[in-house]
């Protein structure tokens, strides 16, 4: 839906009356040709910004095949023969296939956590009258409006006394804490807007609420809970700085983030571009791959918060 | 019955609540507590100091330039990268050659601008940082944007080296990774008015531009609120993009330190001022509300139903 252009929205918009005066007509023509100037403007500025947008990307790509003399001394050229070398260094001497692996561990478990807490929550909030429901509400809802790195200082000591911090485990419990205020938010009206009468239908014929809840509600809510899930999963993957505070110990824990921050200043000193332009394809290439297969679901599950 | 459902509430309710209570309202509740302490890392206890951290803070000049920064990109980032994708977004959906009948209609290919446009969302800030870090390169034969300058005449920059450019160069990264989302938003935010109202207003003979000030723009106007709030947060942290790129972390001088990195710093680097930074803290608090609630009453307005 919301790749679609005014135009594909309605195809069905009336067609325009024959026999309209004369004066229409110059002002129809005139309209015609400032719809051409624009439309040749608008491709000009178009292509201008998607080249801005996609030659830095390109650019990482294909410097991540040159030798670091060669990025160095050559920056704008093509590589002439490619050096696989750097990626074999990024993903084991740098550890980036270690990192890589611990981010998609912690991503896929908190992102499923996520769904899952944020879902039941949701759920009862939306659908049950109980004491205390909207003071439930409000306060997850209060927590999409304050900033994370406002309570970095208790955080590291909360973590710490329960002994989570440096962990995965740990990592994924605050991931899916943070996680869940947006997803309550957005799940709740999307359970608001779903029919109560399916779900009556289920507990007449004996079902229980829980049962109810996983084999009709979830169900029904599959395309909320597919926008909020890219939603997290893209907000999960690209973190930085709940890692970099919470998980600053065993670099053999770290996730891709961290990885390519510390990648980053080694290879200053070391002079390993090459390796640098390999360890950011690495961490940029999946997700690209993914966004573009499903590019509507993406879009639509990112913009989805915002719109509603 | 009555008895099952309060059951299930509670199932149901216990392990979300317990996970928000314990990692996010109780260390939101602490960092006022801490705040009032003299904690740091190098002593056990704390002690009570009132609001003696709150005095430091004003009178520490480091804070208040890192605030006129956070200021700055709060000011400048949003209204560049909202009126860039909004003026994409109408380029996109109004900028089209007429067909036949259609009173509005979209530039050929707008779903594979939009595709490439959107990428930078999908990246991570940390991999944009360390790119444009690597684009930003000072040297005047190394740098990819110095090397492309040079082709067109004009002298290498320091970019990120020059406390005079710094800043804005960094700007410019956070501009160029959220316009795409923008584009995005507000082309389905213009997906959703109706054509009848494109058309009465060309019939009325309205040009595209009177038509889109006039009638697209405040259509928008709820959505392009939604959008400045959403900017806002993000220039208000701006931690990852000034950690990863500034030289020094905040250099060079702290001529790009901002508020969430100073509070970083505060707490885990310099002497592990704790109590201090928990008072950062809330001080970003009270900005990022008055900041929302600024916006909100600014954006208040009649709904237009359709």
């Amino acid at each position: 839906m919301t790749t679609d252009t005014i135009e594909d929205a309605t195809p069905g918009s009336p067609p325009r009356k024959s026999g309209t005066p004369a004066s229409d007509t110059t002002g129809w023509k005139w309209r015609r040709s400032e719809g051409l100037v624009l439309n040749a403007f608008s491709h000009v500025f178009l292509v201008v910004w998607a080249l801005m947008v996609g030659l830095p990307l390109l650019w990482a790509l294909w410097s991540s095949f040159k030798s670091s003399g060669d990025i160095l001394s050559h920056p704008l050229s093509l590589p002439t023969h490619f050096h696989f070398d750097n990626w074999s260094h990024a993903w084991s001497k740098a550890n980036m296939g270690r990192y890589f692996i611990n981010t998609i561990i912690v991503v896929g478990f908190s992102t499923f956590g996520t769904m899952l807490f944020g879902s039941m929550a949701a759920y009862v909030l939306a659908r049950f009258e109980f004491p205390g429901n909207r003071l439930i509400y409000l306060c997850f809802v209060a927590g999409m409006a304050f900033p994370v790195v406002m309570v970095l200082v208790p955080l590291f000591f909360v973590t710490t006394n329960l002994g989570i911090i440096n962990t995965l485990p740990g990592l994924i419990l605050v991931y899916i804490a943070y996680s869940l205020p947006f997803t309550v938010f957005f799940m709740t009206s999307f359970f608001r807007t779903l029919p109560t009468s399916v779900a009556e239908a289920a507990l007449v014929d004996g079902a229980s609420h829980t049962r109810t809840f996983f084999q009709i509600m979830v169900p029904m809510a599959k395309p909320g809970i597919i926008s909020i899930g890219i939603f997290n999963v893209l907000g999960q993957w690209n973190q930085y700085l709940l890692p970099l505070v919470l998980n600053q110990g065993d670099t053999s824990k770290w996730v891709l983030t961290q990885g390519l921050a510390d990648l980053a200043v080694q290879q200053g000193y070391q002079g390993d571009w090459g390796g640098l332009f390999a360890g950011l394809s690495i961490a940029m290439l999946p997700v690209l791959a993914v966004y573009i297969v499903f590019q509507r679901q993406v879009q639509a599950g990112l913009t989805a918060g915002a719109l509603k | 019955m009555r008895h099952g459902k309060y059951r299930f509430i509670i199932g149901f309710l216990a392990i979300p609540l317990a996970l928000y209570g314990v990692l996010v309202i109780s260390p939101f509740v602490q960092d006022f507590q801490i705040s009032l302490t003299d904690w740091t890392g190098l002593t056990p206890d704390k002690h009570y100091i009132g609001f003696e951290n709150y005095r430091k803070i004003i009178h520490n000049h480091l804070f208040w330039q890192s605030l006129w920064h956070n200021v700055l990109l709060l000011l400048i980032v949003p209204v560049v990268t909202l009126a860039l994708g909004l003026f994409f977004a109408f380029m996109l959906n109004v900028g089209g050659r007429r067909k036949g009948s259609a009173s509005v209609a979209g530039v050929w290919g707008s779903g594979g601008y939009k595709i490439i446009f959107f990428f930078p969302q999908v990246l991570s800030v940390a991999v944009i940082a360390i790119l444009w870090q690597q684009i930003y390169n000072p040297d005047p034969d190394e740098g990819l944007l110095n090397v492309l300058l040079k082709g067109v005449g004009i002298g290498g920059q320091t970019w990120l080296g020059d406390p005079k450019l710094a800043l804005a160069c960094i700007m410019a990264v956070m501009v160029w990774a959220n316009v795409g989302f923008y584009v995005v938003l507000f082309s389905a935010g213009m997906a959703s008015i109706p054509t009848e109202i494109y058309e009465a207003s060309l019939l009325d003979g309205a040009n595209r531009s009177t038509t889109f000030f006039r009638v697209t723009l405040p259509l928008l106007a709820d959505t392009v609120a939604t959008g400045w709030v959403y900017m806002g947060i993000i220039a208000m942290d701006a931690f990852a993009y000034v950690q990863l790129m500034s030289v020094n972390d905040g250099g060079p001088n702290e001529k790009t330190d901002v508020v969430p990195l100073l509070l970083f710093k505060t707490a885990f680097r310099d002497n592990s001022q704790y109590g201090l930074a928990a008072a950062m803290g809330v001080a970003m608090l009270i900005v990022t509300l008055v900041f929302a609630a600024l916006t909100l009453r600014l954006a208040r307005r009649d709904r237009l139903e359709f």
